[in-house]
């Protein structure tokens, strides 16, 4: 049985044209211990897909689905109290502006102890010793210092890791990360990925990446879903996906890339037809 | 030996924080001491992290701000960022990362590309809406686009708006501050054609600056790596490319992410070799 198992999702939007259906008829499903990846330009749906599993869109938003099942319980069913119960604890996200993520007005450690009160009953020292612990695994050695630090006061690469630390804090089994690096440099990126992929590992968590970046999912992703327009184009292992790809969408992408380059001039996408690979 | 469209010599930039009770004010080097010349019809990509002195050194080059010490040479004449001529600005044209904080909400995009040469020639008014057109046209919008305000174009179009701007002066060179990060990957390579089309056409001498190597190396003929301030590998693409001498490039080159199929190959592998 899949963790994460989504059939037939539509989100649409109330607009002053009318519905705009952003997510139109997706099937998503994730095994334990998997990276999949969610590839797509903006306005793909790749975001909108995943904020509503985790039922974070505002109240204009229309979510139905066959079915949405995360451990074989029904998303779609659950009252707020019992889902707040599972999103936090055991699927957790952190997003693309780290700064912005983080309140500004509280220290770190003020935000880290307050998920791991919540969640698991942690206080005092306790909960302090925790958070120490937690900044040393993603990677923040001078943790005790730095749980007196306000968002304002680190890097971009720091604010990520403190989210990934706050994200992971509840040993999730599903963790959504929405373009954890676009935000972030080239350098401090691979480092942000390689500490994902060892905590996916480590922790036996699956990982659900949404990016633009067909860079990261070659470095990260097991799977990878192609989205476009709110349809899904593509769905294939990583390696099918670059070796050999079926939909004309994901062959676009990949010629775009500049070190794809034949020749003086990229190929853009206008230059396709796009239709759904046969078969999705 | 025809004169470089920009000489640079030891140019440098500090800036100073404001020290307040009990603290000192603090100098910090945004840029110390970059030298080079750049000939025309060429690009010469500056790739550095955020925080290396990349956008300090752009502002520099176009006039913004002014350097702490060292000589900018514009076809061989001497720039000056405190007295700047219509002349000089005409010369020197820059176009921003973020065409959304670019362009003027309330400002028509006729208007927006009319402005420069209202500014800095004596056109006339059919004349100066006759060039905006054409431009506009060059770059890939219609002119059905003319009277419309930068809130109904997307991203990608915004940045045309904003290059046509660039080029409203014919320009000597100029200067791309990291023109397509802010783009999805599809429409990042339609700018990127858009500017080597433009270069082809008119000649034009580019200053380019980005974090993303795959781009620079699509389009750059002479590559400039920058460290803290400093410059540390300045040559052609393919030596830099080639055969990186300094640690920082070779670190930069090992961050990027490969979309190769061998990589793809072996982390698969190395991860399967872990898990068992």
């Amino acid at each position: 049985m899949p963790l994460l198992d989504i059939k037939n999702l539509t989100v649409s939007f109330d607009t002053s044209v009318g519905l705009f259906k952003a997510v139109d008829g997706i099937d998503v499903s994730v095994d334990s211990r998997e990276v999949l990846a969610i590839v797509g330009e903006s306005g793909s749906g790749k975001s909108v897909a995943m904020l509503a599993v985790m039922g974070l869109l505002p109240g204009t938003a229309t979510v139905t689905a066959d079915k949405m099942e995360f451990e074989g319980l029904d998303l779609l069913k659950m009252s707020p109290q019992e889902k707040r119960q599972i999103i936090g604890r055991d699927i957790a996200m952190i997003f693309q502006e780290p700064v912005a993520s983080l309140n500004p007005c509280f220290t770190v450690g003020f935000q880290l102890e307050e998920v791991l009160g919540k969640h698991l009953g942690l206080k005092g020292r306790a909960a302090r010793d925790r958070a120490i612990e937690l900044l040393k695994l993603v990677g923040i050695k001078d943790g005790a210092e730095r749980l007196g630090a306000f968002p304002h006061q680190m890097s971009g690469g720091q604010c990520q890791r403190v989210m990934i630390a706050m994200a992971i804090s509840c040993n999730p089994k599903l963790l959504i990360a929405d373009e954890p690096t676009t935000a972030l440099d080239v350098t401090i990126q691979k480092q942000i990925l390689d500490l994902l992929v060892r905590l996916q590992a480590e922790h036996g968590m699956a990982l659900i990446m949404i990016t633009h970046d067909m860079g990261v999912v070659a470095e990260t992703a097991d799977r990878v879903i192609v989205q476009y327009k709110g349809h899904k184009m593509e769905e294939a292992d990583v390696l099918t996906l670059f070796e050999n790809p079926k939909s004309n969408y994901t062959r676009a992408l990949l010629s775009a890339l500049p070190e794809n380059a034949v020749g003086d001039r990229l190929p853009t996408v206008s230059d396709f037809v796009f239709e759904p690979a046969p078969g999705v | 030996m025809t004169t470089p469209v920009l000489e640079v010599k030891n140019l440098t930039r500090d800036y100073v924080t404001s020290g307040g009770f009990l603290r000192p004010a603090k100098m910090v080097h945004a840029v110390k001491g970059v030298n080079f010349t750049l000939n025309k019809g060429k690009t010469l990509a500056v790739v550095g992290e955020s925080g290396c002195g990349k956008s300090t050194l752009a502002r520099m080059i176009t006039l913004i701000d002014p350097p702490t010490s060292g000589e900018i040479l514009i076809d061989g004449l001497k720039a000056d960022a405190a007295h700047v001529t219509r002349e000089a600005r005409q010369k020197v044209q820059i176009v921003f990362q973020n065409p959304y904080g670019s362009l003027n909400p309330r400002q028509k995009i006729g208007d927006v590309l009319a402005e420069p040469l209202l500014l800095n020639t004596d056109m006339k008014a059919d004349e100066r809406r006759e060039k905006a057109m054409a431009m506009l046209l060059k770059v890939g919008l219609g002119p059905e686009h003319f009277n419309r305000y930068p809130h109904m174009f997307s991203g990608g179009q915004r940045q045309r708006v904003a290059i046509a701007r660039a080029l409203m002066l014919n320009p000597s060179f100029l200067v791309l501050d990291e023109p397509v990060s802010a783009l999805d990957l599809s429409v990042q390579a339609q700018i990127l054609n858009l500017l080597k089309d433009l270069q082809d056409e008119f000649g034009l001498t580019y200053v380019f600056i980005s974090h993303d190597l795959s781009v620079v190396r699509y389009i750059a003929d002479e590559v400039m790596v920058m460290y803290f301030g400093d410059v540390v590998e300045h040559g052609t693409r393919d030596e830099v490319f080639g055969n990186p001498q300094h640690e920082y490039t070779r670190t930069l080159f090992a961050a990027t992410p490969n979309s190769s199929v061998e990589s793809i190959k072996a982390r698969l592998a190395k991860k399967a070799a872990l898990a068992s």
